[in-house]
């Protein structure tokens, strides 16, 4: 059972079901009350996390995202059933949170993860295709480093705590969530209005996310890796998942009534396509040096790597750097500036990530 | 039998380094390849397939995964 389980996940129908699930799944949540395309969106939910816990200040998007959990915990539980649950760490952990860090501020430049840039264009979304041309073009030059012998260096096996200290912090987040302790900061704070405010029922949500974070931890799910294997080798496998994302929740979002063609007026979008392109060139080359997209990195800290894990601490950083400094894009009726504090972060953050290319391209051997 | 440690390697690294070395192998020659991780041993064991190779996985007691990969085509 386990073993017909198993081949059929590897197998490239089981790559397009995981995507076909994620993607009917997203769109679903939308309907159950989730903000507008964005059923899911790892890097929005991340900054809805550090917004709740008070990492940044901005009330509209505020909430402990059981999505979040859910993913992490799914994941956990796939890879203890199946034991591959193996706690890793020491592959360039610094290099890893400021990818994380960098990765995030791009991302809420154009306002959304991967996963979400699939979603918007699902949801008629034109300025997610900008997006979308950033993160292949950011993808590529990632795969011109890996081609040229860029590498993180070896994690090595290590005490299994390590592994799991990313789901015990999950679980305090859902405790969190469940007592919504009352301090007097304020804290844990909960959007009132806004996208922040927009939640489907969070048992829902959250067993949700462990059914998706459950079949992603099989599959390899990556939206990062379809494009980078497609560049990189030829190889549609992953691809082939990505795409079936995007009909699964088209087709759910056509169903649902989901769907309004346009660029002008798109929910929790805007129109710079400068930002669009450029935030999501940034976050595009920061997960291809980092190994994986913002969902995956979720997966691979469930799984026990602990490299994963502090990415995704550094994209929780990032993400209440990115509203304290403003570099995040404002949404509709607003524009972001063209030359303000979000094109100047994603220049740095390009420059950080060009010059990690250049050089850490040592032999495997030392 | 030439043998890669590809041990702590994170994607896509364990499958563009095997790829290189496979394209050195003649039919019937062998590879060993040592990962630590499934994606890894699934990963590789994919693109070694398509490639033309066999690959036979074998798991150790530590938990790694060694793959033979023979050329056949």
């Amino acid at each position: 059972m386990k073993e017909k389980f198993n081949d059929f996940v590897k197998s490239r129908w089981g790559i397009i079901a995981a995507g076909l699930i994620i993607g009917i799944l997203a769109s679903t949540l939308q309907k159950l009350g989730n903000p507008k395309n964005m059923g899911i969106c790892v890097a929005c939910f991340e900054r809805d996390i550090a917004g709740s816990l008070g990492l940044h200040r901005a009330s509209l998007v505020q909430y402990i995202r059981p999505e979040i959990i859910g993913f992490v915990f799914g994941s956990l539980v796939a890879a203890l059933i199946f034991r591959e649950y193996r706690a890793r760490s020491g592959s360039a952990p610094i290099i890893r949170f400021m990818l994380g860090f960098f990765a995030m501020v791009g991302a809420l430049a154009f306002l959304g993860c991967p996963w979400r840039a699939l979603l918007r264009l699902a949801g008629g979304d034109g300025n997610a295709i900008l997006g979308l041309l950033g993160l292949i073009c950011g993808v590529g030059i990632g795969v011109l480093f890996i081609r040229s012998g860029y590498n993180l260096g070896r994690s090595r096996r290590t005490h299994p705590a390590v592994g799991a200290v990313l789901p015990l912090l999950m679980l305090g987040l859902l405790l969190l969530l469940i007592i919504k302790p009352v301090l007097s900061t304020g804290a844990p704070f909960f959007s009132a209005e806004g996208p922040g405010s927009q939640r489907a029922n969070y048992l829902v949500a959250l067993g949700i996310a462990v059914v998706i974070g459950f079949v992603a931890q099989r599959t390899r799910f990556c939206t990062m890796g379809a494009i980078r294997d497609v560049i990189l080798m030829r190889d549609f496998h992953l691809g082939s998942g990505v795409m079936a994302l995007l009909a699964g929740a088209f087709i759910m979002n056509l169903v649902y009534g989901q769907v309004h063609w346009g660029f002008a007026g798109q929910p929790i979008a805007h129109t710079n396509q400068l930002l669009n392109f450029g935030g999501m060139l940034l976050a595009g080359l920061a997960f291809a040096l980092a190994g994986g997209c913002p969902g995956r990195q979720l997966f691979l800290s469930g799984e026990g790597d602990g490299d994963a894990a502090v990415f995704v601490l550094g994209m929780i950083v990032g993400a209440g750097f990115a509203h304290n400094f403003n570099t995040a894009g404002t949404p509709y009726p607003n524009n972001p500036p063209t030359w303000g504090w979000g094109t100047g972060a994603i220049m740095v953050g390009l420059a950080f990530c060009l010059a990690l290319g250049f050089l850490m391209r040592r032999p495997l051997e030392e | 039998m030439d043998r890669l440690d590809l041990r702590g390697l994170s994607c896509p690294l364990p499958v563009v380094n095997t790829k290189r070395e496979l394209k050195k192998l003649a039919r019937g020659e062998s590879l060993e390849v040592v990962v630590d991780t499934g994606t890894s041993r699934d990963n590789v064991t994919r693109m070694a397939t398509k490639e033309g190779c066999e690959v036979e996985v074998r798991e150790t007691e530590e938990g790694h995964f060694v793959l033979t990969i023979t050329r056949v085509k």
